[in-house]
């Protein structure tokens, strides 16, 4: 029913803003599943193949939800070469970096080890996985900036990796899932809030992951909508308890993104933790300044998927309170719901906000010239 | 509004379709069960090669527990989000209010009675006596 056959290029590039952006959130795929196996011992290529890598998620593999298109990637992503979407970096060049002219694009790798049962799996394939980015994408393309992939559920570890890699300028952050064991401000992960700190990397945290836990607060819902929905509630979990256990009284220059969970929900979250800190501070004393003021000097916002509410200066004035100076666009690319550079952003933003939105906000905090 | 060749019917059985740029405009044409369908292949939401995604039919729901399948293989899926644009009509099927793609119509004549287009024509090797496969635009 769905044979194909084309004549000429289908994509219309005309439409694409000439000026440059930086793309926060681009997801880099292996072509073949033994890809890795050049920047694993032999040790584990054995493991693989004989027990697999079990996750925080009973006794299977994969994700917990089945995705609306394949690989969750957009459908004319696909490399001519072969190889799932995103898994070529010539044709990442061709469909993104090239006619959306991506001065900066940041890499976070998904699938890679991280909420992986066995620890010295996960560390193996976190190592592996940064190798490889710098291998495949990053020495490749100096557009192309990695993120330190760690073993999340072992501090040290993770902050030796962290180390390991501190002032190499193929990273340029240190990337957290939002689904843990525990809620991310719990002192297991401090480690790597030290580690980060002291190399002057953010340390972003993306949607999904494996914890163990259900994905909403509640249980397991019905359907995929859900998950997409939810992991705005998974994110507010991990920055109310990032805030309230004092991460960033304990390391005041941490700088965090928020990468694929919405940031509409920011303001009322700020709001309602200030409310209740004012009465039960005392609880928390480590806290010294209200909830809302932690959030607004300690993170920043990945504009994918963008809110789209009916008034746009409803989205302005979420935007106003958050802060200009803290949104980061991206694409997402290529998973199915990119975000096209052109169509996110409404009519009324002055040119100053809009080349922060754009680039200059993702320049100054990833350190790019 | 012009007519333009687009293939020979021959080259187009069902279940195919075919993509071109006619007046600097990207379509597809779709052959659906024997119907021809034109559409603008560019999705009205963010720009997607829309008619690159596959063809699925219409899942509604009257009562919660009741779900109806109808237009099978009528429903064009974005390849990006996956708006759904019904082939016939252009018409979304999530938010009609604001999303609708451009439908042309496409229909066969008789090969000798249709003026060719300039972009398409010149690649068709066929004798006038098949039918051609035709967009007006």
């Amino acid at each position: 029913m769905n044979m194909q056959f084309r004549s000429g290029a289908q994509q219309d590039n005309a439409t694409a803003i000439k000026t440059a952006i930086a793309d926060c959130d681009i997801h880099p795929a292996r072509a073949t599943a033994s890809e890795l196996h050049p920047f694993l011992a032999k040790r584990w290529h054995e493991h693989l193949a004989t027990y697999g890598k079990h996750a925080y998620q009973g006794m299977m593999e994969g994700p917990p939800y089945p995705k609306a298109q394949p690989n969750a990637s957009r459908r004319d992503a696909y490399p001519p070469e072969g190889g799932p979407q995103g898994s070529s970096l010539s044709f990442m060049q061709k469909q993104l970096l090239d006619p959306h002219n991506v001065a900066l694009g940041v890499l976070n790798p998904l699938g890679t080890g991280q909420g992986i049962r066995n620890h010295d799996l996960s560390a193996a394939l976190a190592t592996a996985i940064n190798d490889w980015q710098i291998e495949k994408w990053t020495s490749k393309d100096s557009r192309l900036k990695g993120s330190i992939v760690v073993e999340n559920e072992d501090g040290p570890t993770a902050a030796a990796e962290i180390r390991k890699r501190a002032g190499d300028p193929n990273f340029v952050q240190v990337l957290l899932l939002s689904r843990n064991v525990e809620p991310l401000g719990q002192r297991r992960y401090w480690p790597i809030y030290e580690a980060a700190q002291e190399a002057g990397l953010p340390v972003g945290v993306h949607a999904f992951g494996f914890g163990g836990n259900p994905i909403t607060a509640s249980g397991w819902p019905s359907y995929y909508i859900e998950e997409m929905v939810g992991h705005s509630q998974c994110q507010q979990t991990a920055l109310a308890s990032i805030v309230l256990e004092g991460v960033f009284e304990r390391f005041p220059k941490l700088k965090m993104v928020m990468i694929e969970a919405g940031f509409g929900w920011a303001p009322s979250l700020a709001w309602r933790l200030d409310k209740v800190w004012q009465k039960l501070r005392s609880e928390v004393p480590h806290v010294k300044r209200p909830p809302s003021e932690y959030i607004k000097d300690h993170i920043w916002w990945t504009t994918q998927p963008m809110e789209d509410p009916e008034r746009r200066e409803h989205l302005f004035q979420t935007i106003e309170w958050i802060g200009w100076d803290k949104l980061l666009f991206a694409t997402d690319y290529p998973h199915w719901d990119f975000d096209e550079p052109s169509r996110v952003l409404p009519v009324g933003v002055s040119d100053a906000n809009r080349e922060a939105f754009y680039l200059g906000n993702a320049k100054k905090l990833y350190g790019i010239a | 509004m012009a007519r333009h060749v687009i293939a020979p019917v021959s080259e187009m059985p069902p279940g195919t379709r075919k993509f071109l740029t006619v007046d600097e405009r990207p379509i597809a044409v779709f052959n659906v069960n024997g119907e021809f369908f034109g559409l603008l292949n560019r999705c009205p939401h963010m720009g997607a090669a829309l008619c690159e995604g596959p063809l699925i039919g219409l899942a509604q729901s009257t009562t919660p527990g009741e779900i109806e399948y109808t237009k099978l293989g009528e429903i064009v899926r974005c390849p990006w989000h996956g708006w759904e644009f019904d082939i016939r009509t252009g018409q979304s099927y999530c938010d009609p209010r604001r999303f609708r793609v451009k439908a042309y119509a496409a229909h066969v004549e008789p090969g000798a009675s249709v003026v060719k287009g300039p972009y398409v024509a010149e690649t068709l090797s066929v004798s006038v006596e098949d039918d051609y496969v035709v967009v007006e635009m």
